[in-house]
């Protein structure tokens, strides 16, 4: 069939030169509409033809018109329905016409002097009735563009739900530069037969169409923030660092701060940026002498230090919380550390997920990733700190930081680290780093010249800035669409 | 890192005053981000109330004077108030020395005196008191005053609970004082802003419907007896720490002030007290001037306050040098310290250094807060970075290469990696997914915000239900896959719950896919080097999945997950039209033990069988297991994940030393 659309195709352009409107084309010849779209197309592609695109309005019957048009219009019926002066019941006549139809029905049938009408009865008065209406109808059905017809007799029978008008969209159809009376069709695809029987020597192949795009695929993907992780875990590994393990959500207020030197009155340790536990409700176990000695550094310090001077409790510290951050899988790292025969220098890092207790919005998350990276050796100092820290961010594409003055509990001095983002043309805080104080090291036993630097961001800030995202909730939790994840490029993290 | 910074709304132009310069933005910017205050905005009252009312509102009345909100450093109160920024920063910029705070003992009457009745020691133990004499207020200094209060009650005091503040015109009031405990009906006075005396029974009472005073209530409420401070003549100063009497009412015309601070926490309430001291003192007559109050004990004991004496530290300005990295000699050391407010002593060989801390900096604990200081003012941003040149390897988790190596088989099976949340509602884990709530299993969360986050999910599935419903619109089949962790009660842990590693895949389409499901089965124990003989699978009666359609996986004898065709329940649950499959397993169980590399679980539970019973606790009952925690060593959980069962004590390692071997996707071990 398509070869017999492509061949009266060719012959009426070659003909008269154009096909002037494709759909009536295709309904003068009975063609599908569907089918002659790809054949013209596949003209296309070989510059056979060219397609212009054009539209016209039309008129088309509603189902209730339809009826109209084979069977008269709807107040004809109820005329004829009646002898001249014979009287109906109302309710019996309206029983033959669809429910809540007929009080437009008798209106134009009154309107017609057809009939006359009171509370419950019908009456039929002209002897001779022609169904103009039905006419009118008819016209429309010979002729169905809009321009042939009065605006007002559309505007009537539109405003009677017989018919309506709609936009057609069709093409015009012309000779294209590589136009031929016949088509002499290229072959496409190179098959297991052709290698076989030889004919792949003697075929003509078509050219490939450079505008075209692939036919799509149905890739598997990853999410662009595990992308990420994998990036930095990689990076973190190229330099010497090694992974925590920090798969434990759900941690004691010990590790998570009391371990970090952060007071039991300290205002993250509220209620309402912490996501506490209530089953279970406390850790079981703290380890001695280490609890001991960091409840003597929080009341009165250690290693030259005041400590808080304050009652310090076990019960605060043992509640359970999921993680703040993953800085309490450090503190049980260095404890470790700090248990070892011999001091060993390390390099540790993590990638993985913080709770905090917070209303989400378009920049917060109750539950987002860290990646925190920390280094312990012997005489580390702040230059180490910025050293180590700067060949990160280097490594992760962001190359222009510096370092603001700040505060944590656990480390001193603290740095903030700042980078300079140029779509926005400020300065735009990144990160949080430090040196761990003497108060978190020395309970663990560490040795005294030991000094651990540390680096803390989220995952998601570079990714949100690399991708131009606003709204981070568009990158993570179940309301993902998952065609970002799939357009997604390759990770290449930048601030620019 | 997580930091609670406090906000300070200051007025621009009062500031640039105080500091005898006006600035542009980005110089005063500039000048923050070095000393480590952060402006974080420029703004006016008229805009912020705009923000706040919306713009139809009428805030035409509202001032127009530019506001600079700075962001403090939380263990900086000297910093909230006006008064101690522009002295920090003029002290820092080198145009202002650090004053030097002085006790004037009264000439013409005694010593204030405030006795502590015994009472009070089972609500508040403990008050703190001093006097500022001759003090000249201006309508805006007064504001700062009033301010300064708030913000300590906030940070500081614990919204009260540690401390709290009452100032009044001393003038209206006739020392020595008392410091009592009574019962709330024994307590009647006219309260601040009040027109009628309330006893304080009736006033705890009237105060449940402040917006401001009712979050302090449950300091004292429950309590027996209230603290009450009285005069000479029984004039009630304050019911610490709601509120003050009405009659001795500080006002901008007040010349003398009262302050007491009464405290569960004594050394809190003498930074406190120091704190107001500290900054106020400058409006005296007498700059840098106060007037001692005793505080009598029962016991016979007297305390002086306040104690504004500075601390002083000596330190080696060689050893800073080294937590620096930089030389800076001890004179040098001591130009910069003195910007940062800390007046110093060298010693003639340079050696050594005297630090005096002056009482507005109780941030200084030790030398290493002394170093940071150092940095600041030499400038962080002038430390020239370097690497630490000790060798170590770089290395990764067992489970977290697993997984990355699992994440990127299934992404070449076709599927697409989802992230989602590991915390949900109740209903979602459990009566969605068909599950009975056994109250076993989840983790669940005492204060959440939101009630989508109830409890940590015990599964994956529920994630992959919730991101078909959200995708229901892409073209079929949907193929999802998510990695991660899920969250189970383990009374073996010392925190009573672990992660547990999940694989989970979900296929939906016009038909359920059951069969491709099963085969991603196949082709992860493939990619996992399972032998067919050490894997199976057998029918299970799962209601989250459709009868009959569905069966367990058990790895070497052990059930490490299920899959099957989800049930058509679970799919109305989740409003998803077309039918779905899905598996989940898990994945340490593929992790084999060699003993070499590092498992913190293990490290624990080695702690913990060292130790036996804890007998560290305070006077509180003991978690489970009344203090003992047994090694989890033989015991068979739900289900299991650590490797080899009574093998738990070894670590995860990479080999493939027989059996199966892990993660090697191209066939050969690692």
């Amino acid at each position: 069939l398509g070869i017999i659309m492509e061949e009266k195709v060719l012959a009426i352009l070659n003909d008269k030169g154009e096909i002037e409107d494709s759909l009536s084309f295709a309904k003068e010849n009975s063609y599908e509409l569907q089918a002659l779209d790809g054949v013209l197309k596949s003209l296309v592609v070989d510059e056979y033809i060219v397609l212009e695109n054009k539209q016209r309005n039309i008129i088309e019957f509603t189902a209730q018109g339809s009826v109209a048009l084979k069977e008269g219009s709807p107040e004809f019926k109820l005329a004829k329905m009646l002898a001249v002066g014979e009287t109906k019941p109302k309710a019996e006549i309206e029983s033959h016409f669809p429910a809540n139809s007929f009080k437009p029905v008798l209106g134009a049938a009154i309107k017609n002097k057809w009939v006359k009408a009171d509370k419950d009865s019908i009456t039929r008065i002209a002897e001779d009735i022609q169904d103009v209406d039905h006419q009118s109808l008819q016209k429309f059905a010979d002729n169905n563009s809009v321009e042939a017809h009065e605006k007002k007799a559309i505007t009537l029978f539109t405003k009677r739900k017989l018919i309506a008008t709609r936009i057609i969209k069709y093409y015009l159809v012309k000779k294209g530069p590589k136009f031929r009376a016949e088509r002499v069709k290229g072959v496409a695809d190179l098959t297991e037969e052709m290698l076989k029987n030889g004919s792949w020597k003697t075929t003509e192949f078509k050219e490939i169409n450079t505008n075209a795009k692939g036919k799509d695929l149905v890739p598997g993907s990853f999410h662009p923030l595990m992308k990420a992780r994998e990036q930095v875990k990689e990076i973190l590994i190229e330099m010497g660092f090694e992974e925590m393990p920090t798969n434990r959500f759900v941690e004691s207020s010990f590790w998570n701060f009391d371990a970090l030197f952060q007071p039991q009155q300290h205002p993250a340790r509220d209620m309402h940026d912490t996501f506490f536990v209530s089953d279970p409700e406390e850790s079981n176990f703290i380890p001695e002498p280490y609890g001991a000695q960091v409840k003597k550094t929080h009341e009165e310090g250690i290693g030259g230090s005041l400590g808080y001077q304050y009652n310090w409790k076990y019960s605060e510290a043992k509640k359970n919380l999921l993680r703040t951050h993953t800085t309490a899988v450090s503190a049980r790292m260095l404890y470790f550390l700090g248990k070892e025969e011999k001091f060993t220098p390390k390099r540790y890092f993590s990638i993985d997920r913080v709770y905090r207790n917070e209303t989400l919005d378009a920049t917060h998350l109750a539950e987002f990733h860290q990646v925190e990276g920390l280094v312990a050796d012997y005489d580390l100092n702040i230059r180490d700190l910025k050293g180590v820290i700067s060949e990160f961010f280097t490594r992760i594409g962001i190359k222009n930081i510096k370092f603001k003055p700040t505060y944590n509990p656990y480390t001193e001095p603290s740095m903030e680290i700042y980078s300079y983002h140029q779509g926005r043309d400020e300065w735009v805080e990144i990160g949080n780093s430090g040196v761990f104080r003497p108060e978190m090291l020395l309970p663990m036993g560490l040795p005294e010249n030991v000094r651990v630097i540390a680096w803390g961001i989220s995952l998601e800030r570079p990714v949100m800035i690399n991708t131009n995202l606003k709204n981070i909730r568009e990158m993570e939790g179940h309301k993902v669409q998952v065609e970002f994840v799939k357009k997604h490029p390759f990770y290449a993290p930048k601030l620019t | 890192l997580p930091s609670t910074m406090p906000t300070v709304g200051v007025s621009r132009d009062e500031l640039f005053k105080a500091m005898g310069r006006t600035y542009t933005d980005e110089e005063f910017d500039e000048l923050c981000f070095a000393f480590g205050l952060e402006l974080d905005d420029v703004t006016t009252e008229q805009t912020m109330e705009r923000k706040e009312k919306g713009e139809t509102v009428d805030v035409a009345d509202a001032s127009t004077e530019v506001i600079y909100k700075l962001d403090v450093p939380a263990n900086r109160y000297d910093l909230l108030c006006i008064e101690g920024i522009s002295r920090a920063l003029l002290i820092f910029l080198g145009k202002a020395a650090t004053p030097k705070f002085r006790m004037i003992e009264p000439l013409s009457h005694p010593r204030l005196s405030m006795s502590v009745k015994p009472d009070v020691a089972t609500i508040r133990p403990f008050i703190v008191s001093a006097v500022l004499r001759n003090i000249v207020f201006t309508p805006r200094s007064y504001a700062s005053f009033i301010d300064l209060q708030d913000k300590l009650h906030q940070n500081i005091c614990r919204k009260r609970s540690l401390v709290a503040i009452g100032t009044h015109d001393l003038d209206t009031i006739e020392g020595p004082f008392t410091y009592d405990a009574k019962p709330p009906k024994d307590i009647r006075f006219r309260p601040l802003n009040q027109e009628r005396e309330f006893d304080a029974a009736e006033l705890m009472e009237f105060y449940e419907s402040d917006m401001k005073l009712k979050q302090f209530l449950h300091i004292i409420r429950d309590s027996p007896v209230y603290p009450v401070i009285y005069d000479r003549k029984g004039v009630v100063l304050s019911l610490p720490p709601i509120i003050n009497g009405e009659h001795s009412k500080i006002k901008l015309s007040t010349q003398n002030v009262f302050i007491e601070s009464t405290a569960t926490d004594l050394t809190k309430a003498v930074i406190v007290l120091n704190l107001i001291i500290t900054m106020f003192s400058q409006y005296c007559q007498n700059p840098f001037t106060v007037e001692p109050v005793e505080v009598h004990y029962v016991n016979g004991k007297t305390h002086v306050y306040p104690e504004i004496a500075c601390r002083s530290e000596t330190l080696d300005p060689q050893h800073i040098s080294e937590l620096l990295g930089v030389d800076i000699d001890a004179d040098e050391m001591a130009g910069l310290l003195g910007r940062m407010q800390l007046s110093t002593t060298v010693t003639e060989d340079k050696k050594s250094i005297t630090v005096s801390v002056p009482p507005m900096r109780p941030d200084i604990l030790q030398e290493c807060d002394v170093a940071e200081d150092v940095a600041i003012a030499y400038g962080y941003n002038k430390f020239e970075g370097k690497i630490p040149n000790s060798l170590t390897i770089g290395k990764q988790q067992p489970i977290q290469k697993l997984t990355d190596l699992m994440r990127f088989e299934m992404a070449a099976a076709g599927y697409t990696e989802i992230l989602t949340f590991a915390l949900c509602s109740r209903n979602e884990n459990f009566k969605l997914m068909n599950r009975e709530d056994d109250g076993k299993t989840a983790v669940s969360l005492a204060n959440p915000k939101t009630q989508e986050f109830q409890i940590a999910r015990t599964s994956l599935l529920p994630g992959l239900a919730k991101s078909l419903s959200r995708n229901k619109k892409l073209a079929l089949p949907l193929k999802f896959f998510e990695i991660a962790d899920v969250v189970l009660k383990d009374e073996t842990k010392d925190v009573g719950a672990r992660n547990s590693r999940r694989l989970a895949a979900a296929y939906m389409s016009i038909t359920s896919g059951f069969e491709l499901i099963h085969g991603t089965l196949d082709r992860v124990m493939t990619c996992l080097n399972v032998k067919p003989e050490n894997y199976r699978i057998v029918p299970s009666n799962d209601p989250t999945f459709f009868t009959g359609r569905q069966a367990e996986v058990f790895y070497k004898d052990r059930r490490i997950g299920i899959f099957g065709i989800v049930h058509p329940h679970v799919l109305k649950s989740f409003e998803l039209v077309y039918p779905m499959s899905a598996l989940e397993i898990e994945l340490e169980p593929f992790l084999q033990c060699d003993g070499h590399s590092f498992s913190f679980e293990n490290k624990i539970y080695s702690l913990m069988q060292h130790h036996g019973p804890i007998s560290e606790w305070d006077s509180l009952p003991q978690g489970g297991g009344g203090g003992t925690c047994s090694s989890p060593s033989g015991k068979n959980l739900s289900s299991p994940v650590s490797a080899g069962g009574g093998g738990a004590a070894k670590a995860y390692p990479l080999s493939n030393s027989g059996g199966d071997a892990l993660y090697t996707s191209s066939g050969g071990g690692t």
